[in-house]
């Protein structure tokens, strides 16, 4: 039942994935795909902690800590960058 | 405790919806901003429902599950923000039907008064 | 069968994004693309069951290569300006 309920999370992930993917390709400006990068970021921080529960190995969730904090360097620079502020 | 696992699976489904709902939003939305408000608002609700239904399941990983949750609820919101600045600064043109935009009625009221 | 569809869909936007890559215009679009493939690079690894390999691919190939570039970028548009 649980697992059952799980995969098809993990279908509607991957689902919403191919979503973003396709605003990333038609986006007219810069700001659009680092927005799109933003939630492929956060929504897959949630598929690895899915992940996590799959394989039953803690480990995994320290991938998506350090996962989150980087990601989050990289979105500030790059909205520093357009904002001539680097 | 079989109920709290159920519970946890539910919880996990509604927060991969909300995932959903986010890319739905990102693709349909007219104006960048737009983008940003539904995109981020959403992607960051439906990870933080995903964790705490792992965190349900597997009650002994709760640590360093509400870790995560934490740094995502003060970290998401602050990016969204300076992507939000970034593209007022930049001049990306809003959408037709926008009614009033108080940031740009402000730099005008500074420069009209230097 | 599930993890294997997954792994292919992945693959399959990797393939896009290093298409998208190589012959977009803009660079800094270009600059971003390729840290959608190291995103997609480490979801793959974790599937495999490697996640020192996804550690280092996330820290290095998303996070510091796109700092670094954009900060090369900026130092560009820089000396540009001043000429």
């Amino acid at each position: 039942m649980v697992n059952i309920l799980l995969s098809i999370a993990l279908g509607i992930i991957v689902i919403s994935f191919i979503l973003v993917i396709v605003r990333f390709m038609l986006g007219d400006t810069v700001v659009d795909r680092v927005v799109a990068l933003d939630v492929l970021t956060v929504s897959s921080i949630g598929l690895i902690v899915m992940l996590a529960h799959f394989f039953g190995r803690v480990i995994y969730i320290d991938v998506s800590i350090v996962y989150g904090i980087l990601s989050f360097i990289g979105v500030i620079v790059i909205a520093k960058f357009l904002a001539k502020s680097l | 405790m079989e109920y709290l696992e159920i519970i946890g699976a539910i919880v996990t489904l509604i927060g991969a919806m909300f995932i959903l709902f986010a890319g739905i939003g990102l693709l349909r939305m007219p104006d960048i901003y737009n983008r940003i408000q539904a995109g981020t608002k959403a992607s960051t609700l439906g990870s933080m429902l995903t964790l705490l239904g792992i965190g349900l399941i597997h009650p002994d990983w709760l640590l360093k599950i509400v870790l995560l949750i934490i740094f995502i609820l003060i970290s998401n919101p602050v990016s969204s923000h300076v992507l939000g600045r970034a593209a007022h600064f930049i001049k990306v043109p809003l959408s037709s039907r926008t009614a009033v935009d108080k940031l740009a009625e402000d730099e005008d009221r500074v420069t009209q008064s230097k | 069968m599930m993890y294997s569809l997954i792994i292919i869909v992945m693959s399959l936007i990797m393939l896009v994004m290093a298409f998208m890559a190589i012959h977009h215009k803009n660079l800094q679009v270009a600059v971003i693309a390729s840290g959608i493939i190291s995103l997609f690079a480490s979801v793959i690894y974790i599937f495999l069951a490697a996640p020192d390999v996804a550690i280092t691919e996330a820290s290095i190939g998303s996070a510091l290569t796109v700092v670094i570039f954009f900060y090369v970028l900026n130092k560009i548009r820089q000396s540009d300006d001043t000429k």
